[in-house]
């Protein structure tokens, strides 16, 4: 067998040089004939419905508006009529590729409120699968996106690695998708034996995966011609439009709420930030590949360092009792019976409880007015926030780019419209 | 964080900066600090706490505090990167005069946010660029986050029952609110 290395396409590679690409457009002329077209909301380039109205001159964006709400199903008012247990599975389904962190940022509020303390245990198996979760979303990030550029096979290996996240996923709570495994106060099962060796093996592969994918992209002169230097937006636009996660981080800026203010034990955990120079399309890509690799480390030392103890707090205000007790236990029948029929109730007032997701600032409010149903829940998610930094990107620049930034800005509808 | 006399100190700055009616109050809970303020004031007291520190503006959400007066509340989350710090600055307004002045121009990412919640809880943001609705169709008539907002009020469009003629809503024969008194 040849050495590859050595081929005339191998070298032919290694010449591309995508420094040279030519991004100065003309300005408009005033005689020139604007062109306003829908862009959507069944459009396969839009990652679900997103409609833009785009107004173009030739092939140029000059103006973009974003138009959501058609996925809008009103999680947030359907959460205020469901006691706050009853309420995860819904929040769950807000942004549908990171279901654990928006069960993580109800908990978490829910918790802040109740003052309950998170075994560590707990907060360590949350953290596993946090990680997991957003390995998880970047795959369907990268699949998607690779799929919008025209590249198919990217998203065959992306699907591998993922679908060996969901068996995970199902094994240690029975769902694929949306687990309601986070309960309020830890978590709801310990988890299964067998289960760590399972993603042992995981992790030893996933650095590997990873490298694949930039094998299949790195050298790709279509994949690199269309992302490097393409719609750059500098960090103090992004700062202003309150853009968070890997967009911004692209741009340069290190902040990152695990490192900054850790939840949850981050702190014990030895992990790097992923920070761009040029903040295009190129180093969102970068950021996003090279956070995988941080999570596959994060979910490394954490289960090596998993505690013993309980996987859940003893508090049985808040947790159920555990089955055995209530054969034996009036009281834990009691508890059982409150908790099951009017859940528990929380004490009035209002808490803001931020944590860092796959596509940034995930941070639920809850407002409780004291009885055992939340008074409000919002969710500051980051993809409806980040979606306003679309123009500013893409404005003057070829309409091709602005699918190549729409597939890297990684906007997930479920999340902008709740 | 700040903590409950530093929140005590800010709100002094503040009333100092602006006058004693824009700090209505300051509140402490769960290690994170709030203020609330006047309608009027808030484009002031946001720049003004902007050159303490706290240059991020997270979020923009609304809250209905029904049946509290005054009902609707607009809430602020600031954002200090240096100093690692949270505050939160509220407002209340009443139903019959929602205005409150759009904190847009001078943060760009309220936008989206302060669209929604016009949307949801009908608080006009005076001076917003584009003040229109965001999540609910435009023609939609209604808040659908306030707390008397009926759930399960709403007509499902373009059923085979609207086709036939026949009215399978629930609580459609019935005017619009009764739902939730009945329970």
């Amino acid at each position: 067998m040849s050495d590859v290395t050595t081929t005339d396409y191998r070298s032919t590679e290694e010449r591309i040089d995508v420094s040279q690409r030519v991004q100065t457009l003309p300005a408009p002329a005033p005689d020139q004939e604007l062109l306003t077209l829908n862009m959507g909301p069944h459009h396969p380039a839009t990652h679900g419905v997103l409609r833009l109205l785009v107004t173009l001159e030739a092939e140029v964006v000059r103006d973009l508006k974003p138009i959501i709400g058609y996925v809008h199903t009103g999680i947030e008012k359907t959460a205020e009529d469901k006691s706050y247990w009853k309420a995860i599975p819904v929040v769950e389904r807000m942004d549908y590729l990171a279901y654990y962190f928006n069960a993580m940022a109800f908990c978490g509020a829910t918790e802040t409120l109740l003052d309950v303390e998170v075994p560590k245990r707990a907060q360590y198996l949350r953290v596993i699968h946090m990680e997991l979760n957003r390995i998880m979303s970047h795959l369907v990030w990268l699949g998607t996106s690779m799929l919008d550029l025209g590249a198919v096979t990217v998203w065959w290996y992306c699907f591998r690695e993922r679908e060996t996240i969901l068996d995970l996923f199902e094994y240690s709570s029975g769902q694929r998708m949306h687990t309601r495994y986070f309960q309020v106060g830890g978590v709801m099962e310990d988890i299964p034996a067998g289960w760590a060796e399972k993603l042992r093996k995981f992790i030893k592969i996933m650095p590997e995966a990873i490298d694949q994918y930039l094998d299949l992209l790195n050298r790709n002169e279509i994949a690199l011609r269309r992302m490097y230097g393409t719609c750059p937006l500098d960090l103090e636009t992004l700062e202003g439009l309150g853009v968070t996660g890997p967009l911004l981080r692209a741009a340069g800026s290190n902040w990152d709420l695990r490192k900054a203010m850790p939840y949850s034990s981050y702190e014990d955990f030895d992990f790097k930030i992923a920070v761009g120079s040029r903040g295009d399309n190129y180093d969102r890509f970068a950021v996003r590949m090279q956070e995988m690799k941080e999570s596959v480390k994060i979910i490394e030392q954490a289960l090596d360092g998993l505690p013993e103890g309980p996987y859940i707090t003893d508090d049985r205000k808040v947790a159920l009792p555990p089955r055995h007790e209530l054969a034996t236990s009036m009281e834990a029948l009691i508890h059982h019976f409150k908790l099951v029929t009017e859940g528990f109730r929380v004490p009035p007032g209002e808490v803001y409880y931020p944590i860092e997701g796959p596509r940034g600032e995930y941070a639920i409010f809850l407002r409780s007015d004291g009885s055992s149903k939340p008074a409000r829940v919002h969710m500051r998610d980051p993809s409806f926030v980040n979606l306003q930094a679309t123009l500013p990107m893409v404005k003057d620049a070829y309409i091709a780019d602005l699918i190549t930034t729409l597939a890297m800005m990684d906007p997930v509808l479920g999340g902008v419209d709740r | 964080m700040p903590d409950a006399p530093g929140t005590e100190l800010l709100a002094q700055d503040l009333r100092e900066a602006h006058g004693d009616d824009a700090v209505v109050g300051t509140g402490f809970f769960r290690d994170k600090g709030a203020i609330e303020v006047a309608p009027t004031a808030i484009v002031d007291v946001l720049q003004t706490l902007r050159a303490k520190g706290f240059k991020h503006l997270m979020s923009v959400h609304g809250v209905d505090y029904y049946p509290e007066e005054p009902r609707l509340g607009v809430h602020y989350e600031l954002l200090d990167r240096d100093a690692l710090d949270r505050l939160t600055v509220k407002l209340r307004v009443t139903i019959d005069a929602p205005n409150v002045p759009s904190v847009t121009p001078g943060w760009p990412t309220a936008n989206h946010q302060e669209r929604e919640v016009y949307d949801m809880f009908g608080v006009v943001f005076d001076g917003h660029p584009d003040p229109r609705r965001i999540l609910m169709p435009e023609d939609y008539e209604g808040h659908p986050q306030r707390r008397d907002f009926p759930l399960g009020g709403e007509p499902v469009l373009f059923t085979a029952a609207e086709t036939a003629g026949k009215d399978y809503t629930l609580g459609a024969d019935q005017p619009r609110g009764s739902e939730k008194a009945k329970r």
